[in-house]
């Protein structure tokens, strides 16, 4: 066997790995392995990777790649170890927009490198689309960490316009690809590279925080994307493979996720949602309707005496790292004999199943959440609905104000329950900037505060009783 | 149209179908972890990358090579541990879990 066809024996290995990684994935019990496997077949790739000839030579520069490698893996080694789980969204945007750069550099010096053998068109159209998906990816990841990490506004950027220019951006750069095709022009690759750089960033700007995750979910398809279009001019099928799976799970998890929120993908993209902060913060509205509020002791008691209690958990309780006492007062309630759930709402956290990362990284057992169709039919005969730190996935809006922009998005119906409680920092609105009628219901009753202070002082209420 | 092309293109399509069956019956508690685990793999950038710095022929060719594989490594590597930080943390209920040091002990 020769040396090449060995080497491609281990590729398909490496490839039939990632599919069986993501077939484990499946299960909570095969995860872990899943991913393992998927490792060690990358690790297989490598390897294999270093013994491979181009261009009929092994490979050059090969302490240069050592070098590279090392800086990757002392960078990315401790910020994937130490960052707070509430952060993992923002951990995952950049990684990604780090594979799409290098999947584009990859396409641009291939080019480079070919270009003199005048390669066929098909060839400058792969590379072309491995640029331009690329260096999207790139900038729309960065711009995405900087408004998950707030580094600037979570709020939509918009300006008089912006959908004429985006798309004015758009055509220029079709046009530069045909453009490309006919002249096979070095110099203006580079334009494309600087103009898809261009509008990665300004189809991003006008996303808010809370759709965010979505996007993200839709960059990670545009890196696999470009990765197997790296691997159409490189003429690697592991490439091809890894790059359409992804891709493929990619788009189908982006639609999940606008579902979930009762939208199209295209309303996420496009209508710059949550732009305008429609609630007012104040705690007396117009109509002289106010919130009551209550004292965590209170609480606590209200708790001791309920049979059956639902825990609506959102993003507030992960900034607060209440998560700990959460699940403390929770065992407290199951030892007097108390049925408590947690209801988990499909994009709770800031991204889709976020919510249950946090909560198992508590020690949560996972038995105990609950998805939406099976929380709203608990919530039905439940004594208690506690929302912690959640607004928009608990707002009656979405089923009863058609005029409301979240109007449609399934939620938690948490006014089913005998009493909703809500322990909030303050009256402001939720992540969407929309007022919530619920604070204003008679069975509400609200605690300010830090939900780990609030937490701890309930958890001491019940022990008390 | 080449043959090579139609090959690449058979592998394409087939494994576009293969992505999205596997990944429709993956409950919405993994999609977190799904999300982070796909783009590890496509940090599979890591081998083109290589094979681009080590066939280099210019300084330009060696900067954006040497680039593409920092940028690479940590795509795979931050990929890969951060997913398998999330999916440590599924445990199921039957284990008896040990107390951990923030529990307030009474």
């Amino acid at each position: 066997m020769s040396r090449e066809t060995l080497i491609d024996l281990l590729y398909l290995f490496s490839a039939t790995t990632f599919i069986l990684a993501l077939k484990g994935l499946g299960s909570p019990k095969h995860a872990r392995r899943g991913n393992m496997v998927a490792a060690f077949g990358m690790l297989v790739a490598v390897v294999a990777t270093f013994f491979k000839y181009v261009d009929g030579h092994s490979l050059h520069h090969l302490w240069l790649i050592l070098l590279a490698m090392f800086i990757g893996v002392i960078i990315a080694v401790p910020t994937a170890r130490f960052v707070k789980m509430t952060a993992i969204p923002q951990l995952v945007a950049i990684f990604n927009g780090v594979g799409g750069g290098a999947a584009s550099l990859v396409s641009l010096t291939e080019f480079i490198h070919v270009k003199s053998t005048h390669p066929a068109t098909y060839v400058i159209l792969e590379v072309l689309l491995g640029v331009l998906i690329g260096t999207v990816s790139f900038a729309g990841s960065a711009i995405a960490f900087a408004k998950l990490q707030e580094l600037m506004t979570g709020r939509p950027v918009t300006y008089p316009g912006q959908q004429v220019i985006n798309a004015i951006v758009g055509l220029a750069a079709l046009a530069l690809i045909v453009t490309i095709l006919v002249t096979a022009s070095t110099t203006l690759l580079w334009v494309l590279l600087a103009l898809s750089f261009v509008l990665g960033v300004i189809f991003v700007l006008p996303i808010g925080g809370a759709d965010v995750p979505v996007l993200i979910s839709l960059l990670n398809a545009f890196t696999g994307l470009a990765v197997a279009a790296s691997g159409f001019t490189l003429g690697s099928n592991l490439l091809i493979v890894a790059g359409v799976l992804v891709g493929a799970s990619g788009i189908l998890l982006t639609r999940l996720m606008s579902k979930a929120m009762g939208r199209s993908l295209s309303n996420v993209l496009f209508s710059a949602f949550g732009s305008v902060v429609t609630a007012s913060g104040a705690t007396t509205r117009e109509d002289g309707r106010s919130v009551r509020s209550g004292t965590p002791e209170d609480i606590g008691i209200l708790l001791g005496f309920a049979s059956r209690v639902v825990i609506i958990p959102g993003y507030g309780l992960a900034v607060a790292q209440g998560q700990h006492v959460l699940r403390e007062l929770a065992e407290l309630l199951e030892a007097k004999g108390i049925e408590v759930f947690y209801a988990i709402h499909p994009v709770a956290g800031r991204m889709p199943g976020h919510m249950n990362v946090l909560l198992a990284e508590a020690n949560v057992p996972y038995e105990q959440l609950l998805e939406l169709d099976e929380a709203n039919s608990e919530l039905a005969t439940a004594d208690v609905a506690l929302v912690v730190g959640a607004n928009d996935t608990v707002n009656p809006a979405a089923t009863d104000d058609p005029s409301s922009p979240i109007y449609g998005m399934p939620i938690i119906h948490a006014d089913l329950a005998e009493n909703v409680v809500f322990l909030k920092r303050s009256m402001r609105p939720g992540f969407a900037g929309i007022e919530n009628e619920l604070l204003y219901n008679p069975k509400t009753t609200l605690v300010f505060g830090d939900a780990k202070d609030t937490l701890t002082k309930m958890v001491a209420a019940v022990k008390a009783n | 149209m080449s043959n090579v092309l139609l090959q690449y293109l058979t592998v394409l399509i087939l494994t576009a179908f293969v992505g999205t069956e596997i990944i429709a019956k993956v409950p919405s508690i993994l999609h977190t972890p799904l999300m982070s685990g796909s783009n590890a793999i496509h940090g599979v950038i890591l081998v083109g990358s290589m094979l681009i710095l080590g066939g280099a022929t210019s300084n330009l060719q060696e900067v954006l090579g040497f680039l593409a594989v920092i940028l690479a490594t940590l795509n795979v590597v931050g990929g890969f541990v951060v997913t398998d930080r999330m999916l440590e943390m599924f445990k199921p209920r039957a284990k008896p879990t040990a107390p951990t040091s923030d529990e307030v002990t009474k």
